[in-house]
């Protein structure tokens, strides 16, 4: 984005719609001169809605108690048809996760197999509030803690942030302007309209700020679009953003697409270092399946995300973090209609090339009838919140103070997990 | 919070149209200038909400629908080739029925003269959300609207929320067809063939969560599961049961758990399928469903965070009514809180698509091209995220990707829609006294009648309710 030398009147106008996006680059490059490292760093965090089951996501296929508590939707045990690909003696992961399998063999994922908010009513929504606004009980915050936690980063502009969807999920809404994107967009920006309506939405506090930072992704994604279409890896064209113009149920090289987009307006110059990406469909209540079926297909989805993301972030991929939550996980039985009800932990991934190599994150409290939940969950033993504090604090330099009171509100007795990021 | 102040009469007649109706049709605001709130309460009747014009298909046509669907793929399967093209077009016909559903109640949404009407009714239609999450729901939304919901709007709240609990649409949705009584007969019966049956909790708990008392009343996961236990035999007619009646509402008596169940402190004894009746009559009678049911309301046509004055006063008249719907709409007419000069809703989607029809006078376009359009926005048609329905936070419909989806739209809507409209006599006639000089004078410095249309399409007033 330049500004225009020559004055006419076309030109003129999309240069004063690029300035908002001019003046934040400056701020970013003066700030990265000094702060180089962190700057760099990229976060991605995906929330799975609905409640995504755990014990299918990362099948604890050498917990005694695993195949019969889990019946017809039990995973088979590693090397079998269909079986969970291996991560340790107890834990695998479903076997259309395969992209993610691959990282995990290279140390650039791991799991937290028994995570959990704070919240343990089991309501989708107060735990999606919950575990958005980082807030430890349910209308605790206006705001979502992705949000306050670049606000904690510095001054607005210093540290850009993303969503994607057409709807702006709660954990990136607050005082931060975060930009979003989805397919499908085509703005022509030499049209009088938007610069007509930037001056009309002056003293409009939802609008104004909403349709600036619109046009400024719009512009970077056309950008993002250009660069993967001449790329070998992505080999799309200009097709691509008609591929992508239905994105959450479509399968695996649509989500790959979407994960390569992402990555794309990710590295732009001016990129953003901070992302939000929702993705629903996971309250699996009947006729869940195993190794194939209803939860495999949106796990495939997930998982053709990621290897899109990965793979389209390149050598930026060495300074990401992306880490996968959902509000709870599900009952440990099986119930009475091939599916799983609402339950309380879960599984996160964190994956990235940034990840330091390691086993599970947090204690595994098995599935013995004795240590199941309120005798029906996977028992919580470590708080969502505590894995969030250790990512932002090591991979994004976020300091305790501010994670304690900023971001996590009254979470001080909640110790970040360490040793995550290299 | 807003103060409570009077306001002028031309004011009060915009806000009629826009705020508490679909978005004013040419001539609609001038018609209120008697009084505006006498010609919306006149819009409330016992019989309920108005139906989409044109003969709608039940729920029972649509299995019966489905079923042949699925025999022909069955009868293709058999001969090696399940992707044949009659089964395909069985398909096609099957989707389109959805779109059809969807595009006769955009009709009625984008003509009606009793918009208030209409607008309690999607209302209620999104409070008790099913979602096109599957086929057999993506067809039964449409009738689940029609049967279920636009009759009872006016009348006691009880009845609309057996009406809902009870419907196939419902009770496929949330997985109650399918739920078995772990200690029923039918369970013991699957348990001698080797199959596991039994509890589903997914409907029960979302009555209490959403359609009835709310979290805030304090029930526990005891309580949801005594309350599914309670629920179980609300089910419907399988096809091998009676090919005839597939579908309807049925009380599977054997699947039925039986015993006395205790929900919220209160105990209820067994009595078929009019245990879980009594339960959601006890709902239906709480305070706590009063305060819940007032809080959405006013959010829905007020704020996003309404005056808790307006809150208190709906709750009132429906504990007072013993949940008259209708009485509870006249509260919301009579309420000054409901005449704040300041439009604080911002419009979804729908609202925005429906309110520029209704502007224009341009009939809405087929639903090849308006769902794309919509789902774009971020509000797939019939297609809410979850059974809590679509958002009614203004943030959640203004990220900066939706307000550039809605411009585009705009602009390729006002080109297409000008003809001879003055956009600036189209300004006043939708906007009436909310017009403001700045967008006014805007739109009369357009280049061409189309951006000007735009302009007003996009100008924070008509984004706003």
């Amino acid at each position: 984005m330049s500004q225009p030398s020559n004055p006419s009147r076309r030109q003129a106008l999309a240069g004063a719609l690029g300035m908002g996006v001019t003046v934040e680059l400056f701020a970013a490059r003066a700030i990265a001169d000094v702060d180089a490292g962190v700057a760099r760093r990229k976060l991605v965090v995906i929330v799975c809605r609905g409640g995504l089951d755990g014990l299918s996501l990362s099948p604890p296929v050498g917990d005694p108690d695993y195949a019969s508590l889990r019946g017809s939707i039990a995973l088979p045990g590693f090397d079998q048809p269909g079986g969970a690909l291996k991560l340790d003696h107890t834990f695998g992961l479903h076997p259309t996760l395969t992209s993610i399998h691959d990282l995990a063999i290279k140390g650039q994922a791991r799991i937290a197999p028994a995570v959990a908010t704070p919240d343990r009513l089991r309501s989708h929504f107060e735990a999606q509030d919950v575990l958005e606004t980082g807030a430890p009980t349910v209308y605790g915050s206006a705001s979502g803690w992705l949000n306050r936690a670049v606000e904690a980063m510095g001054p607005p502009g210093k540290v850009g942030a993303i969503s994607v969807g057409a709807t702006a999920p709660l954990i990136l809404r607050g005082r931060i302007k975060a930009a979003s994107w989805s397919p499908g967009g085509g703005v022509q920006i030499d049209h009088r309209l938007p610069a007509i309506l930037q001056d009309l939405y002056a003293h409009d506090p939802l609008l104004g700020p909403a349709l600036a930072s619109g046009l400024a992704t719009e512009a970077m994604a056309k950008a993002a679009v250009a660069d993967m279409a001449a790329g070998p890896a992505m080999g799309g064209g200009p097709s691509m953003a008609l591929a992508m113009a239905a994105a959450p149920r479509q399968g695996r090289p649509q989500a790959r697409k979407l994960g390569a987009t992402l990555a794309g307006l990710m590295t732009q110059p001016d990129g953003k270092q901070v992302a939000a990406v929702s993705l629903e469909g996971f309250d699996t209540h009947a006729n869940q399946g195993a190794a194939q079926g209803q939860l495999a297909a949106r796990l495939t989805y997930v998982d053709a995300f990621l290897e899109g993301l990965s793979s389209g972030l390149g050598d930026a991929w060495r300074d990401t973090v992306v880490v996968t939550a959902t509000e709870f996980g599900r009952t440990a039985r099986i119930n009475g209609t091939g599916g799983t009800d609402h339950g309380t932990a879960s599984t996160a991934v964190v994956l990235g090339g940034a990840l330091k190599p390691g086993g599970i994150i947090g204690d595994w409290p098995t599935l013995a009838a004795s240590a199941l939940f309120e005798n029906r969950d996977t028992a919580p033993t470590l708080d969502m919140r505590a894995l969030f504090k250790g990512l932002l604090r090591e991979h994004l330099g976020v300091d305790r103070a501010k994670l304690d009171t900023l971001v996590f509100p009254d979470s001080g007795d909640v110790r970040p997990v360490q040793n995550l990021v290299v | 919070m807003q103060t409570v102040m009077m306001i002028n009469a031309d004011l009060m007649n915009a806000i009629a149209a826009t705020r508490l109706g679909l978005g004013a049709k040419p001539g609609e605001i001038a018609s209120y200038r008697d009084n505006p709130q006498e010609q919306l309460l006149s819009q409330i009747r016992d019989g309920g909400a108005d139906q989409p014009a044109g003969r709608q298909p039940t729920s029972v046509d649509r299995f019966i629908a489905l079923r042949d669907y699925q025999q022909q793929q069955q009868v293709a399967k058999a001969a090696g080739d399940a992707k044949t093209d009659p089964v395909k077009a069985a398909f096609r016909l099957l989707r389109d029925d959805t779109g059809v559903d969807f595009m006769a109640r955009v009709r009625l949404a984008a003509t009606t003269d009793a918009a208030f009407r209409e607008r309690w009714t999607l209302f209620w239609a999104n409070h008790f959300t099913v979602s096109a999450n599957r086929l057999i729901t993506a067809t039964l939304v449409g009738p689940f609207e029609q049967e279920a919901i636009r009759p009872n709007v006016f009348g006691r709240f009880e009845d609309l929320l057996a009406a809902s609990s009870s419907h196939p649409a419902m009770l496929l949705y949330l997985d109650q067809a399918q739920s078995i009584g772990p200690g029923s007969p039918a369970a013991k019966y699957q348990a001698r063939g080797g199959k596991h049956a039994g509890l589903n909790e997914n409907l029960a708990r979302e009555i209490l969560e959403l359609h009835s008392v709310g979290l805030e009343a304090g029930y526990t996961q005891a309580d949801v599961t005594e309350f599914a236990r309670a629920m179980t035999g609300w089910s419907i007619v399988g096809a091998r049961e009676s090919p005839d009646r597939e579908g309807r509402f049925f009380f599977r008596a054997v699947a039925h758990e039986p015993g006395v169940r205790e929900i919220m402190g209160r105990r209820y004894a067994d009595g078929g399928q009019e245990q879980a009746r009594a339960v959601i009559k006890t709902l239906a009678a709480s305070p706590h469903t009063a305060h819940h049911l007032a809080t959405g309301i006013a959010q829905h046509f007020v704020a996003d965070d309404p005056p808790p004055t307006l809150v208190d006063k709906l709750a009132g008249a429906y504990l007072a009514s013993d949940g008259q719907l209708g009485l509870v709409a006249h509260a919301l007419i009579m309420a000054p809180e409901t005449w704040a000069p300041a439009a604080m809703k911002f419009k979804t989607p729908y609202e925005f698509l429906v309110s520029s029809w209704r502007a224009t006078g341009v009939e809405p376009q087929e639903i090849s091209t308006i769902a794309p359009v919509l789902t774009a926005m971020g509000q797939k048609p019939f297609s809410a995220p979850s059974p809590k329905g679509w958002a009614e936070e203004g943030p959640a419909w203004c990220a900066p990707d939706a307000v550039i989806k809605r411009m585009t739209w705009s602009e390729a809507f006002a080109a297409g829609a000008v003809a001879d409209h003055d956009p600036v006599v189209l300004a006043r006639a939708s906007l009436g006294a909310r017009l403001t000089p700045l967008t006014a004078q805007t739109i009369a410095r357009a280049e061409t009648r189309a951006e000007g249309l735009a302009v007003l399409l996009m100008s924070p007033e008509f984004q706003r309710r």
